[in-house]
């Protein structure tokens, strides 16, 4: 149905899409963890006023500053971009992402801005008290401005809380609470932030471990350390934990995403989770090919993490594609899985109900709309795959999805090695002659970029070929502009987010290279 | 304290903090010209909203999104 479309033009848009959103989220995340590591750091001042804690949150707050200056309001451009190359799906998902969009901009302008400023400008001008509570709420507002938009990203994921009104082409809101509320936004949250709390304490961990191993401020960075490695530590529990809710709420929701994540083609009762493992380039879903070239895996792990079963029976992607199987479904009901051609069927039914229905209104026909509106209704569940015609375009990018999972999970568990390494270390007293592992904390940062990034393809290339989850593919989801319009923009914003990028890092290097402030300057904002 | 002196005092408390910015001045300088970047060049000559540019009413907006949805290749 979607033939006529020309895909240069959604392959572009995506293109700029991803390309935004993932420079966006270099920035991001660091500001979501170390706003409360500065925090942290700040409360230990106050309880003990003991100076160095003091310049320890200053120096801290000072690059805390310089990322959150350069990242601010690139997300913005995701906003413009909805606009103009996304304009059926602005349309279609109506106040349900606008919603959630607005409250984030009102919050993130009222309580970030207000509370960041008597952050940076507020030492020795307000109580230690008052400074203290300024810096907690900067935190707290930054992370509660990423819960709105995490909240919009997961009804993309499970569309839930609302209902469509063919009369305006738009989703509506039925209840603000299903759609705050549903466990696939609650865990995408956690999992969401308690990963930017790894990456900024992965931070600290790794410029404190530079200076180390310039054997400058010792002192600082012992404490710097001992702060990030039990926030840290604590974050990747949690993140364990939240990553395991964000994959069961996949098993149930999205299982396309979940056979991709772990190269199953073909399901089987008892799963088991590849902890390593190659793809077979050759593997097609109707093909009796290998789907791994190696693997180790834990036994019927999927299955447990999955359905809570070690023995339920976990859908490959011939599966769900092939239907018969069977699940349950979101009222607690054992039902049989529909297949590709079923879906895309009833698809196609809704999609002319929808034509249908707008005809008999404008013809002032009131049966026949209630009888379109009805057919409508019953197969919108389906609204989307009406745009498809083969059961390839429902699998996404195996290997990137695959392979970001695994790089992701390897990496966290990466992670907690450098936060308990560094605990013991310290707690040995024998952490600045650790030089392997002082280097190691350090190649670690651009690693935890890495493991953020891998965690939104998976997010993002895993869900394709929807924009929302079954009820509209990316490809009706554009306007129909011109494609090189989208290109030059393209680079535009390649070139613009790249200054920015090593604006970034060239600020932040010349003021880690100056250090702490050995003298602290009252008088100075920043 | 009346309403007028806390609200100068934010005032201060802001210009104050501007004025004695040190290197987070040129924080301000990258701040701005993203800004003007993003709304001055981008936004007004790049990303115009593709309903709000084509269409007036929410009406035709609909209209327009049914007939891409109900007949895509058109």
């Amino acid at each position: 149905m979607l033939e006529g479309i020309d895909l240069s033009l959604v392959n572009w848009s995506r293109a700029q899409f991803a390309l935004t959103a993932m420079y966006h989220w270099l920035f991001v995340p660091l500001t979501l963890g170390l706003g409360f590591i500065i925090a942290i750091m700040e409360t230990i001042y106050v309880r003990t006023g003991i100076p160095e804690w003091k310049k320890t949150t200053k120096f801290w707050m000072k690059l805390f500053g310089i990322n959150f200056a350069i990242g601010v309001s690139t997300g913005i451009i995701l906003e413009f971009e909805f606009g103009t190359n996304w304009s059926n799906y602005s349309w279609f998902v109506g106040d349900i992402f606008g919603a959630p969009l607005a409250i984030e901009g009102i919050m993130a302008f009222f309580m970030e801005s207000t509370f960041i400023a008597i952050m940076f400008f507020g030492w020795n001008k307000v109580s230690k008290k008052f400074h203290l509570a300024s810096t907690w709420l900067t935190a707290i507002g930054a992370n509660l401005s990423a819960l709105w938009i995490l909240v919009a990203n997961s009804w993309m994921q499970s569309p839930v809380g609302m209902h469509f009104n063919p009369d305006t082409a738009r989703n509506e809101m039925g209840n603000f609470w299903e759609v705050l509320l549903s466990p696939v936004a609650i865990n995408k949250f956690l999992h969401t932030v308690t990963s930017a709390f790894v990456l900024a304490a992965i931070f600290v961990i790794g410029i404190s471990a530079w200076f180390l191993l310039r054997n400058r401020h010792v002192v600082f960075s012992k404490k710097s350390i001992k702060i990030a490695s039990i926030f840290g530590l604590a974050a990747s529990i949690f993140l364990a934990w939240t990553g395991d809710g964000s994959a069961y709420q996949v098993a149930q929701k999205q299982p396309m995403k979940l056979a991709a994540m772990e190269g199953l083609y073909h399901g089987k009762e008892g799963a088991g989770i590849v902890v390593v493992g190659a793809l077979n380039p050759n593997k097609e879903y109707n093909n009796s090919d290998d789907a791994m070239i190696f693997k180790v895996e834990v036994p019927k792990a999927l299955s447990f993490l999955g359905y809570r079963n070690a023995d339920a029976f976990v859908p490959g992607i011939a599966d769900i594609i092939n239907g018969g199987y069977t699940y349950t479904d979101k009222e607690g009901n054992l039902q049989t899985a529909l297949s590709f051609d079923e879906k895309v069927k009833r698809g196609k039914i809704a999609i002319q109900a929808l034509a249908d229905y707008k005809k008999a209104k404008d013809a002032n026909n009131d049966s026949a709309a209630v009888a379109n509106k009805r057919l409508l209704d019953n197969n919108f569940a389906y609204f989307g795959y009406g745009y498809l015609n083969k059961p390839e375009s429902i699998i996404p990018n195996v290997p990137l999805t695959f392979y970001s999972f695994h790089i992701m999970v390897a990496l966290a568990g990466w992670f907690m090695v450098i936060f308990a390494g560094a605990l013991f270390f310290l707690w040995k007293n024998k952490l600045e002659k650790q030089r392997l592992f002082l280097r190691l904390s350090f190649l670690s940062i651009p690693l935890a970029y890495v493991a953020s990034q891998c965690g939104w393809i998976v997010a993002e290339v895993g869900r394709q070929p929807w924009v929302i989850q079954d009820i509209m593919p990316t490809a009706a989801a554009i306007s129909r502009i011109d494609t090189t319009a989208v290109k030059i923009t393209f680079f535009l914003f390649l070139i613009v987010f790249t200054a920015l990028m090593f604006a970034e890092i060239g600020i932040l290097r010349k003021q880690i290279r100056k250090g702490p402030d050995l003298e602290d300057e009252p008088e100075k904002a920043v | 304290m009346s309403k007028q002196n806390i609200f100068r005092r934010v005032l201060d408390f802001y210009i104050t903090g501007f004025k004695t910015m040190t290197w987070g001045k040129q924080l301000w300088v990258i701040i701005l010209v993203k800004l003007f970047i993003m709304f001055a060049v981008l936004k007004a000559f790049f990303f115009p909203n593709f309903l709000n540019t084509n269409f007036e009413t929410d009406t035709e907006k609909s209209n327009h999104v049914i007939e891409q949805l109900t007949n895509p290749n058109k």
